[in-house]
C-alpha cells in the first residue's frame, strides 16, 4: 500500500528522520496561507499523487486530456488543456502559490509513471523552501536474495536510481542490515563517507541513516525512498519521501489504514480486496477468473500468446465460494474493456461440480452478455462439465487451457 | 526412495484446531500419511477427533477412511517429546506464524512446512536469522501448498488424488500451476517422486537451488519440472547452478510475462521492480541452462517427458 509524500514525511518525522517544514493543502486559498506560515523565501507546491515523475509531468484539464498526445516512453504530453507545466513548482509569493495550487488542484497529472491516463490532484503539500549544497539518494528495501533489508545509497541526488546502476554502479553503496540491531554505528559512518559528507553534516548524516533504517521495521515498509536526500550547511534531511507499507503487515500498522486514499486506488480493486479476491487492472478485453495466483499468471500469458490480450489478473484463492465466484464476475464485468470471460480452474480440494454451479448461479445472477468459456480440471470434472452443458447457458467449455485460450481470443476478434 | 519425505515421516499439525488446520489434518490423514499429533495453545490434553468414512481416503481419494484420534499439546516440544514427530505442518494465523517456525526448529523439528499465507515480511526476515542456530531444521514455505512423496506421504493443502508415485521431481513457486504440471504428468501415465512447494513470499526457507540439490542425488528421480514466476532472481540463480551440477534432464515454465511492472501479483514475492525479476529474463538464463522451456502451462508435462526422452 503506497502512501502521499506528505503522509510519509509525516511519519518519518516522528521517528527522529529530518524532513522539511510543509503544510498539506485542498484550495488554492489553503496554499495561499501556506506560503505566509512557512515565511521561507520560495515555497515547492508539490502536487500529491502515488506515482513518480511528478516535477516533469504536466497538468492538464480533466476534459481536455487527448490520451494520444501522451508519449509512453518518456511520459511527455503534448496535447491540449495543460493548466500547468510542472506537478512541482517553486513559487515566491502568497500569491503565486493560490495561482499554482489552482493549475494543479483538480486537474489530471500525467507523469512517466501515471501512464496516459494521469491522476487526478486532489492535495498538494506547500514546503518551505531550502538551499541544498547538495542532493543525495538513498533507498532501504528488501534484498530478496539474502533474505535481509538493505540500505542503498548514492551520491547521485534526483536522478533515477535505475540509470545510475546500469551506467556508474561504483556511485552506489549498498549495506545489509539486522532489523533486528538496526544500521550500527560503523555501517551509517561508512555510508555518509561515502556521500562524501565532513563534520557535522557528517553527524547528522550518519545520524539520519541509522533513524531512517529503524524506521524502515518500525513502520514495516515495504520501500522506503529519499531521493533527493540533501545537505544544507549542517543539515541533512529529505526533500522527497516515497513510503510504501508491506501489506501483510497492515494489521499492526494501525495509522496506516487511516492514510489510505481511496482515490488514488482503482476503485475495482478496492472493491475485490472487500471479497478477500486478488484483482488487478490490465488494459485488455479478455476477463480472467482463476484460482492460485501462479495459474492466474500462466492465464494471462496464455491469452496473449494466443493473440489476446488480458483484462485483469484475478485470484478467487483456493476455497472459492459461490459468493465468491459471483463478486469476480461483477468485478470483472464492471471493466467496460472486457468483451469475453475466461474462467479457468482447477480444482484440487474444490470439486468442479461447485465451481459449475457457481458459474452457472452467477452467469445468471449478472444476466451474462459476453462470450464465457470455462475450463475445469481436476475433482469432479465431469460431472462439472456436464452441469455447464445442462444449464442451457452459452458457455463453450475446453479441456486444456491452450485450448480455453484459443476459444476465448477467437470469440473476442 | 524420494526426498524429504517417506511413510516413516511422523507429522504433526500446529493450528490444528483452526478451521484450516483441521480441514487439511484430516485430507492427510486420509491420503496416508502418518498424522500423530497437533498443537493449539491452550488445547493441550485433548484430542482431535476423525470421523471414519467409507471413501475419500487412500492415495486415489477412492478409499475407506479409518476413525482416528489424535493427541493436542500446549507446545510442539510436548507433541515432539510425546509422538516422535519430525515433520510439521503449520496453519497458525500470519501474525503468530513466524513465531510458530521458530517454536518448530528449537523443539527439533526436521521439517517445517509453513501454509500460512500473509506472514508480514519483516517477520520472516526476523525468522530467517533465528533459524540460522537451528542448522538441522528445514523449512519449506511460507505461502506454500506443503510436500508430497506420492503413495507414501502428504503434508499439506494439494490434492492428494492427482499425484502418482513416479520418477519425476516437481518444484514450484505457486500452488495450483503445480498442480496443472502434477496432473499432466499423471495423466500421461507417469507419476512424481517429490513434489515441493516452496511457496510464494519473498523471503523463504527453502529455495529451488536447495531442492534441484536434494533432486540430484536422488536416485529416484530422473528428472526435474520446475515451475518459477516473475519477482526475485531465484530462477536465474537456479538456472547458473543446474548448468553446472545438473545432470537430470529439466523442465521449466515461468508464469507472468504479461504482468505489468511495479503490481503485486497475487503472491507477495510476484512482482518486477526496477527492471528486475522479469519472465523474459528468467526464461532466457533457463534456456541458455539447457532447461526445456515451455510457452504455455499446458505443455508442461509433455515437454518433460519430451526431455527424458518418452514422448
Amino acid at each position: 500500500m503506497n502512501i502521499h509524500e506528505h503522509q510519509a514525511k509525516a511519519l518519518l518525522k516522528e521517528l527522529g528522520v529530518d524532513v522539511l517544514e510543509g503544510i498539506v493543502c485542498f484550495t488554492p486559498e489553503e496554499a495561499e496561507a501556506a506560503f505566509t506560515k512557512l515565511g521561507t523565501p520560495v515555497c515547492a507546491v508539490k502536487s500529491q499523487i502515488h506515482a513518480g515523475g511528478r516535477g516533469k509531468g504536466k497538468a492538464v484539464a480533466p476534459g481536455k486530456l487527448d490520451a494520444s498526445k501522451y508519449d509512453a516512453k518518456t511520459g511527455d504530453y503534448s496535447g491540449p488543456g495543460v493548466t500547468s507545466e510542472r506537478g512541482v513548482v517553486i513559487v515566491k509569493s502568497a500569491a503565486d502559490a493560490k495561482k499554482t495550487a489552482a493549475g494543479l488542484l483538480g486537474n489530471v497529472l500525467v507523469t512517466k509513471q501515471t501512464g496516459a491516463a494521469g491522476k487526478v490532484v486532489k492535495r498538494i503539500y506547500v514546503e518551505a523552501g531550502c538551499k541544498p549544497d547538495k542532493e543525495f539518494y538513498a533507498s532501504v528495501l528488501l534484498d530478496r536474495s539474502v533474505g535481509l533489508p538493505i540500505l542503498m545509497i548514492s551520491p547521485e541526488g534526483g536522478m533515477d536510481i535505475e540509470e545510475v546502476a546500469e551506467h556508474h554502479p561504483e556511485k552506489i553503496l549498498k549495506i545489509h542490515f539486522d532489523p533486528n540491531e538496526g544500521l550500527w554505528p560503523n555501517q551509517a559512518s561508512r555510508a555518509a563517507y561515502f556521500l562524501g559528507l565532513t563534520g557535522d553534516a557528517f553527524k547528522s548524516g550518519a545520524k539520519l541513516l541509522r533513524s531512517l533504517c529503524s524506521a524502515y521495521g518500525k513502520l514495516d515498509a515495504a520501500m522506503l525512498e529519499i531521493n533527493p536526500l540533501a545537505v544544507a550547511g549542517n543539515r541533512v534531511f529529505c526533500m522527497d519521501a516515497k513510503l510504501s507499507y508491506d501489506d501483510n503487515a497492515l494489521f499492526r500498522q494501525k495509522k496506516a489504514e487511516e492514510l489510505r486514499d481511496i482515490n488514488e486506488e482503482d476503485p475495482n480493486e478496492t472493491e475485490a480486496k472487500k471479497y478477500d479476491l486478488s484483482y488487478i487492472a490490465l488494459d485488455g478485453s479478455v476477463g480472467c477468473l482463476v484460482n492460485g495466483a501462479g495459474l492466474a499468471m500462466a492465464t494471462m500469458d496464455v491469452i496473449k500468446l494466443f493473440g489476446g490480450s488480458p483484462a485483469n489478473f484475478l485470484d478467487v484463492g483456493g476455497g472459492a465460494s459461490k459468493e465468491k465466484v459471483a463478486a469476480a464476475f461483477k468485478i470483472i464485468l464492471n471493466d467496460p474493456k472486457v468483451k469475453a470471460i475466461l474462467v479457468n480452474i482447477f480444482g484440487g480440494i474444490m470439486r468442479c461440480d461447485v465451481i459449475a454451479e457457481g458459474v452457472i448461479a452467477a452467469v445468471k445472477e449478472v444476466n451474462l452478455k459476453v462470450p464465457l468459456v470455462v475450463r475445469l480440471e481436476g475433482n469432479q470434472v465431469e460431472r462439472g462439465k456436464q452441469l455447464l452443458k445442462d444449464s442451457g447457458l452459452p458457455i463453450q467449455t475446453a479441456d486444456s487451457l491452450s485450448e480455453a485460450a484459443q476459444k476465448v481470443v477467437a470469440s473476442v476478434k | 526412495m524420494a526426498i524429504l519425505v517417506d511413510k516413516s515421516t511422523k507429522v504433526i499439525c500446529q493450528g490444528i484446531t483452526g478451521a484450516f488446520g483441521a480441514q487439511h489434518t484430516r485430507g492427510c490423514y486420509a491420503y496416508g500419511t502418518q498424522m500423530v499429533g497437533g498443537v493449539t495453545p491452550g488445547k493441550g490434553g485433548t484430542f482431535f477427533e476423525i470421523e471414519a468414512a467409507e471413501s475419500g481416503g487412500g492415495y486415489d481419494g477412492k478409499q475407506k477412511v479409518p476413525a482416528g484420534k489424535l493427541p493436542i499439546f500446549n507446545t510442539v516440544e510436548q507433541a515432539v517429546k510425546a509422538t516422535g514427530a519430525d515433520a510439521t505442518m503449520i496453519f497458525v494465523p500470519p501474525p503468530f506464524a513466524a513465531d510458530a517456525i521458530v517454536e518448530a526448529a528449537e523443539a527439533g523439528i526436521r521439517l517445517i512446512n509453513c501454509i500460512t499465507e500473509g506472514i508480514p515480511v519483516l517477520d520472516m526476515v526476523k525468522c530467517m536469522q533465528a533459524l540460522k542456530r537451528y542448522p538441522k531444521t528445514r523449512l519449506v514455505g511460507p505461502n506454500c501448498p506443503g510436500v508430497i512423496t506420492p503413495e507414501a506421504c502428504k503434508i499439506g493443502i494439494m490434492p492428494g488424488y492427482i499425484h502418482r508415485s513416479g520418477d519425476i521431481g516437481v518444484l514450484s513457486r505457486s500452488g495450483t500451476l503445480t498442480y496443472e504440471a502434477v496432473w499432466q504428468i499423471t495423466k500421461a501415465g507417469f507419476g512424481q517422486s517429490t513434489c515441493v512447494g516452496i511457496g510464494g513470499d519473498p523471503v523463504k526457507g527453502t529455495d529451488f537451488i536447495d531442492v534441484l540439490d536434494l533432486f540430484q542425488k536422488d536416485p529416484a528421480t530422473k528428472g526435474v519440472v520446475m515451475i518459477g514466476e516473475i519477482g526475485g532472481s531465484a530462477e536465474e540463480e537456479a538456472a547458473a547452478w543446474i548448468k553446472k551440477n545438473m545432470t537430470k534432464p529439466v523442465a521449466g515454465f515461468i508464469a507472468g510475462r504479461t504482468a505489468p511492472p511495479g503490481r503485486r501479483m497475487g503472491h507477495a514475492g510476484a512482482i518486477v521492480s526496477g527492471g528486475a525479476g522479469t519472465a523474459e529474463g528468467k526464461v532466457k538464463a533457463m534456456k541458455e541452462a539447457g532447461i526445456a522451456v515451455c510457452d504455455s502451462p499446458s505443455e508442461i508435462g509433455v515437454t518433460i517427458l519430451k526431455a527424458m526422452g518418452r514422448a
